[in-house]
């Protein structure tokens, strides 16, 4: 299953509702990304995060889609906010269930890389200066293509 | 054709989106880049470094040499950052 929403999420309500009956489940893993203010000279006040209504949906199914063709996953969920967040809020949730926990750690990790440089999602910061567009980075990149099939 | 703009290109660009007709012969999303450059400084500007941009058409990205089609919806934006 994915959302894309701009309300807030209760993670501990979405596994139970996730994996409610489903006793074939031996493991969950559960990642949860927040907004992160570096403090410092890099300090942000707020993230806006846009995205493309439709495509955002598309790609975040075909994701989740790959990784139940290559983990036997019992159940999967990804939940991204959109819209004007601050430092601590909640981003994005990701909760992989299987019979074990190797399948669910290696296909959370997967979703993660994979929704960070396919899913069209952009971030912009306020800051003390001004508000600027989050690049795109390089390690993010590297970490997707450890996925590729070779 | 239906054309999005995002993030900065938004920006630059002041538009969110528009409907075109295009000139003959703009075939690739490299084309249409080449062409929507000459529209004026703000088109000059967002799309002046190809490799600071990426491209999806009818909602899947794809590559520079992707073969368009009349009523097409292309985007243009940034390199994602999500998660």
């Amino acid at each position: 299953m994915i959302r894309v929403q701009r309300e807030d999420f209760d993670v501990g309500f979405e596994i139970e509702n996730l994996t409610r009956g489903k006793t074939t489940i031996g493991g969950i893993v559960t990642f949860v990304g927040t907004v992160r203010d570096p403090g410092g000279a890099n300090a942000i006040m707020a993230m806006t995060l846009e995205h493309y209504s439709g495509m955002t949906e598309d790609e975040l199914t075909a994701i989740e889609a790959e990784a139940n063709k290559r983990w036997p996953l019992d159940a999967s969920l990804i939940v991204h906010r959109f819209g004007r967040l601050l430092p601590g809020e909640r981003i994005v949730l990701v909760v992989t269930a299987a019979a074990h926990r190797t399948a669910a750690f290696a296909a959370n990790e997967f979703l993660v890389d994979w929704l960070k440089t396919k899913a069209p999602f952009w971030k912009q910061e306020e800051t003390p200066q001004g508000t600027r567009w989050v690049e795109a980075r390089d390690s993010d990149e590297q970490a997707a293509k450890r996925w590729a099939k070779g | 054709m239906r054309l999005l703009y995002f993030a900065w290109l938004k920006t630059k660009i002041g538009k969110t989106e528009e409907t075109l007709d295009l000139p003959a012969g703009i075939a690739t999303p490299a084309a249409l880049v080449d062409w929507l450059k000459t529209r004026g400084p703000g088109f000059a500007e967002a799309l002046k470094d190809r490799r600071t941009l990426r491209v999806a058409v009818n909602r899947r990205h794809v590559g520079w040499d992707f073969a368009l089609k009349p009523g097409d919806e292309v985007a243009l934006f940034p390199p994602v950052t999500g998660g």
